[in-house]
């Protein structure tokens, strides 16, 4: 009989337990709402949203996330210009033309890159990226959105990679076969047969990466420049809305308009990774075959 | 013919250009930091505290903090991961709940960590009056890795043949006795390489600390859960961009602890998944 009072009880902790997830992702919105939405009794949201201005401690206070949504807006733009191609050749690469042994290396490497701490790469990027861009294109600093461009591309590509070449195994055998029996080369078959057949998952793959850029905080911060002006170029500092908040909410008194004003900025990011990860999950659980 | 042969050497150099691209550089990164950093290293600097406004001495307080941190946060995590891991794997039946819950696990995954920093603060540090402490960060890092736990201990307790439960809930055990005695053990290595690629992750996020725990500077080690404390990657934060003048051995060299810390314990993980599949007898 203790026993069966046991078991029951584990079994509804292990429901509620299973209940935890969807609990987590409620309160998480909730408390952003809740700290968030305070900031429009101010300002009106489309002024928020669409405002010039980013001057939160001046007098009065001028909350304008736009140049904040230009600057993510153009750093994620050009990560995504250089990791989707070099991206997904990377993972067609492994999946299908690396021999065993090298497969195995070039896998090892990918996972050592999506381990390396944000901030160890954003360190990396000042001490070495920085100067080059600055060398190169002859900038009074390095601190701009192209060498945030790169340096998110860069981390952009585990996600990409890992996913898009899982699209590219889970295509059946008998496609690949069917092409090299009707006498398709290699590349043939990879550019006709497997590519758009794996579409779906390399979609996702794209869009799970350009989530995790936008969502990069520490690296961006450290080597963007961190201007709020609305950017005109990729040779010059932006700053984009992750690394607003990290930056700015250390000083930010709670309960003052600024706090509820990264709140808000927390909002429109949580909903738009919201909105990538729950589009990409359709795309990689889209019945197909 | 030859046309498309050429085409193909070509098409393929290009791929192998790309890749070249990507991995190239992850080693030239770690060969860099180890290259600079080793010097750096040495008793003193792991066991002395910050000194000179963080130009000179240790990082000690910043390597214990990011220990306890890590700590806290596993505890806080594993037992609810585990458990939801169970229940997809062994209750749920596929249906909408279900799909939801799925669902929630990648949205969890992909909130950006900054926006865990600001659900910390204002659930924790702000709401529940914990203050900018060691159970604050614990906790905002504990729900960041939940999703990379679940996920890993479902795809493990999956892995166990369905057979197995077939047989000992034949012999009369109860289905939580089968999951106990049978699914679980035969998980373990599974449900450990998760947890560890946590304690990891865990280790090396900045942004979810920034407002629930970090310290700028505290020499002194943190006594309770409720104090601040020092964490390696903010520490790397602060020397390279909020102090100046600090010294690139020091740099090179918190960044070569972090990275270290980091790459052991996936290394650690690596390890255990690649014997247990050697001795997979399934």
């Amino acid at each position: 009989m203790l026993r069966r009072i046991k078991e029951f009880t584990i079994e509804k902790l292990i429901q509620a337990c299973g209940l935890a997830s969807i609990f987590f992702v409620a309160v998480i919105f909730l408390f952003l709402l809740k700290e968030g939405l305070a900031v429009f009794k101010t300002v009106l949201p489309l002024d928020f949203v669409f405002g010039k201005n980013w001057y939160p401690i001046s007098e009065p206070a001028q909350l304008g996330i736009l140049p904040l949504v230009l600057g993510s807006l153009l750093v994620t733009l050009g990560a995504a210009l250089i990791s989707i191609p070099i991206g997904v050749a990377c993972a067609i690469y492994i999946a299908e033309i690396a021999p065993g042994k090298i497969k195995e290396v070039l896998k090892a490497g990918i996972e050592l890159l999506a381990a390396i701490p944000s901030v160890v790469l954003g360190f990396i990027g000042m001490v070495t990226l920085v100067p080059w861009v600055k060398n190169i294109f002859h900038l009074p600093t390095g601190l701009t959105a192209l060498s945030g461009s790169i340096m998110l591309a860069f981390m952009a590509m585990p996600t990409i990679v890992s996913i898009a070449e899982d699209a590219l195994y889970s295509v059946p055998k008998n496609y690949k076969e069917g092409a090299f029996a009707l006498g398709a080369t290699h590349w043939q078959t990879i550019y006709r047969v497997m590519l758009p057949a794996a579409g779906s998952g390399i979609l996702a793959a794209v869009m799970l990466g350009i989530g995790r850029v936008i969502g990069e905080t520490m690296a961006v911060m450290m080597i963007t420049g961190n201007a709020a002006v609305i950017p005109h170029s990729f040779l010059q500092p932006v700053r984009t809305l992750t690394a607003t908040i990290a930056a700015e909410m250390g000083e930010a008194v709670v309960g003052s308009e600024h706090y509820f004003a990264l709140f808000a900025i927390g909002i429109v990011l949580f909903i738009i990774s919201f909105i990538i990860n729950v589009t990409a999950d359709l795309f990689l659980h889209r019945e197909k075959y | 013919m030859r046309n498309t042969k050429k085409t193909q050497k070509i098409a393929f150099f290009f791929l192998f250009l790309a890749t070249l691209l990507v991995v190239v550089p992850v080693g030239l990164i770690v060969v860099i930091i180890v290259q600079k950093g080793l010097p750096a290293i040495n008793w003193q600097f792991l066991t002395d505290v910050p000194r000179q406004g963080m130009r000179s001495g240790g990082i000690f307080p910043a390597i214990i903090g990011t220990l306890y941190l890590v700590t806290g946060s596993i505890i806080f995590a594993l037992p609810i991961g585990l458990m939801a891991a169970i229940y997809l794997s062994e209750y749920s039946r596929e249906n909408f709940l279900t799909r939801m819950i799925k669902l929630a696990i990648v949205n969890l995954a992909g909130v950006p960590s900054v926006v865990y920093g600001l659900f910390g603060l204002a659930l924790f540090v702000v709401f529940f009056k914990f203050g900018a402490s060691i159970l604050s960060g614990s906790l905002t890092l504990g729900i960041m890795i939940l999703p990379l736990i679940i996920t890993a201990s479902r795809e493990a307790l999956e892995s166990v043949p369905q057979s197995f439960r077939e047989v000992s809930l034949s012999l009369g055990a109860s289905k939580w006795q089968t999951i106990r005695h049978i699914v679980l053990p035969n998980a373990i290595p599974g449900i450990l390489t998760g947890t560890i690629l946590g304690l990891g992750r865990a280790a090396g996020e900045t942004a979810p600390i920034l407002f629930t725990v970090a310290a700028f500077y505290l020499p002194q080690l943190p006594s309770s859960i409720f104090d601040q404390a020092m964490a390696l990657p903010y520490h790397l934060y602060v020397i390279s961009t909020q102090v100046p003048n600090v010294d690139e051995k020091i740099r090179y060299g918190t960044a070569l602890v972090l990275l270290a810390m980091v790459l052991f314990m996936n290394l650690v993980a690596i390890v255990i998944r690649y014997k247990f599949r050697k001795k997979k007898k399934w």
